[in-house]
């Protein structure tokens, strides 16, 4: 049996597409086998809408702002703070599974793959977006029997807004998954990526109350790229665009999305330096 | 007729994490169509060796072509012609035996019917074809390894690579993995590195590598081993051959 030299074998558009579809068809999949973590993530922002908001809808008053034209409830105001909450406890599990997937040596199954990492990384991210988003129509049918009824384009024009926060959450998701060394519990994310993003944003309250209570949090809140992944969401519901916010999304959208695929890159990223599972020995 | 390009072909291999030297100037061959042992203890670079093999860390010096490809420089090439067995488990627990493969497939690129074909095909070989649909988390240790070998010819690589494959599993199930290795490289032709520290797993008509902290210590048929420590059989060969760096060592 004789072996020549291999002659570099073509990687056609087609086979990028199966590729791309395969890692969202695996992502739904497991998304299905863990059903526990669905109805979680279904639950929480209820429990936040049904309980929260409604305890909260006598304290506080929101005054007329865009893109609302009237009055609106509190509960109205804090949907699509929570749609953004749906998307960013999806982006920070996946970031876990990424960790687990590494210990698991899944992760080493995808990079073996002959195509470019960047591409796999990004396949990554847009099947964990894709999940993110069903679980937010998931929430918007819910929601929509508890009266916070959009109108019905609205929930046309939100897909592409949910489709950009699902990538920057995701990407913030993996860039944190590379700098994490072992699988750790939920809660060091928790306490200081998840709270911090939730709270110190425009999704529970708006930022002109914010700045009448603190100056010094209204410009944290500002700064917060949470703030305005969910003020594009809260604008794109009501079929309006806030351009400050798609670029402050987009743009660290891209950065994550750069940042993380430099960190699994093997010849710059920090895998290399940190050294992998079992392979000190 | 042209010269046979080797399958496996390192070039002063060297690794360091940070202060310790994990490999240092590692070379050798694997020929085509060859059963090539890697043998060495734990601790002697074999994981660190697969991790550069398999791209996960960078090369920090030295050359490494898979099939005439250089990795640093065609990775995407080099790694179509690559079969990976990692040593710890890579299989989705959750999925099915053939939803795994139709992953893999896809990440190779390959569509749904040549991959059903594939599979049909490997898991006969490796007689689990009844086991198909079954969640891979109710197979034993021994069928879980005999799914990733065959997950791992899927997209017909031309060299395997299997890092401790029979680790934590029972002799009747080592024996059998080992038979079925060498008997599916001579069904689809290709060339095998197989990373072990235990030197009964060895043939005659193999070749090994043998690997101590990180330093080649002899490379060679198995006959020119056994020629050279002038033993009987390869466990006191392995046995003196890396006895006799610690000697040097220690000079």
């Amino acid at each position: 049996m004789s072996i020549e030299a291999a002659a570099p074998r073509r990687l056609t558009p087609a086979a990028y597409f199966i590729c791309l579809k395969g890692i969202c068809w695996r992502e739904g999949l497991r998304f299905l086998h863990q059903r526990e973590r669905f109805i979680s993530a279904l639950v929480r922002p209820l429990v936040w809408l049904f309980i929260f908001a409604a305890g909260f809808r006598q304290v506080l008053g929101v005054s007329i702002i865009p893109p609302y034209d009237t009055y609106v409830l509190y509960d109205v105001y804090i949907t699509p703070g929570l749609m953004a909450m749906i998307q960013l406890f999806n982006g920070m599990q996946s970031s876990l599974s990424m960790v687990y997937d590494r210990e698991m040596g899944n992760m080493r199954v995808l990079l073996l793959s002959p195509f470019p990492r960047s591409f796999l990384l990004f396949g990554k991210l847009i099947a964990g977006t894709l999940v993110s988003v069903l679980q937010v129509y998931a929430y918007l049918v819910i929601a929509w029997f508890w009266d916070i009824q959009p109108p019905p384009l609205g929930y046309l024009t939100v897909l592409p807004a949910l489709i950009l926060v699902g990538l920057m959450l995701g990407a913030l998701g993996m860039l944190l998954s590379s700098l994490i060394k072992q699988l750790e519990n939920f809660s060091g994310i928790m306490n200081f990526v998840i709270f911090p993003m939730f709270f110190a944003s425009s999704a529970l309250y708006p930022l002109w109350r914010v700045q009448e209570g603190s100056p010094a949090l209204y410009y944290v809140c500002q700064i917060n790229p949470f703030t305005h992944a969910v003020e594009l969401i809260r604008f794109a519901l009501y079929g309006q665009m806030n351009w400050l916010a798609f670029a402050v999304t987009a743009g660290c959208a891209f950065v994550f999305m750069s940042a993380a695929i430099l960190a699994y890159d093997p010849s710059r990223g920090l895998m290399a330096l940190r050294g992998a599972p079992g392979a000190g020995a | 007729m042209s010269e046979a390009i080797p399958a496996l072909e390192l070039r002063h291999v060297s690794h360091h994490y940070g202060a310790r030297q994990a490999l240092d100037d590692v070379s050798f061959d694997v020929a085509p169509g060859s059963f090539c042992v890697l043998l060495g203890l734990n601790g002697a670079g074999k994981s660190t060796l697969f991790s550069l093999i398999t791209r996960l860390f960078a090369l920090q010096k030295g050359e490494i072509r898979l099939l005439g490809l250089d990795l640093t420089r065609h990775p995407g090439a080099a790694l179509a012609e690559l079969g990976v067995v990692f040593q710890s488990r890579t299989l989705d627990l959750d999925l099915s035996v053939a939803q795994n493969f139709y992953y893999h497939a896809a990440l190779h690129g390959i569509g749904r019917k040549e991959a059903d074909e594939r599979t049909s095909e490997l898991l006969k070989a490796v007689g689990l074809a009844d086991r198909a649909k079954d969640k891979v988390r109710n197979l034993s240790g021994g069928q879980m390894r005999r799914v990733e070998i065959a997950r791992a010819l899927l997209h017909r690589p031309r060299l395997l690579v299997l890092d401790e494959p029979t680790v934590g599993l029972d002799i009747g199930a080592r024996a059998d993995i080992l038979l079925l290795v060498r008997g599916l490289i001579a069904r689809e032709g290709m060339s095998v590195l197989w990373a072990t520290h235990l030197t009964d797993e060895i043939e005659p008509g193999d070749s090994v590598v043998v690997l101590h902290k990180g330093k080649l210590r002899a490379e060679g048929k198995v006959t020119d081993l056994l020629a050279k420590t002038g033993l009987a059989d390869m466990r006191s060969a392995f046995v003196a051959l890396i006895a006799e760096t610690e000697t040097r060592g220690a000079a």
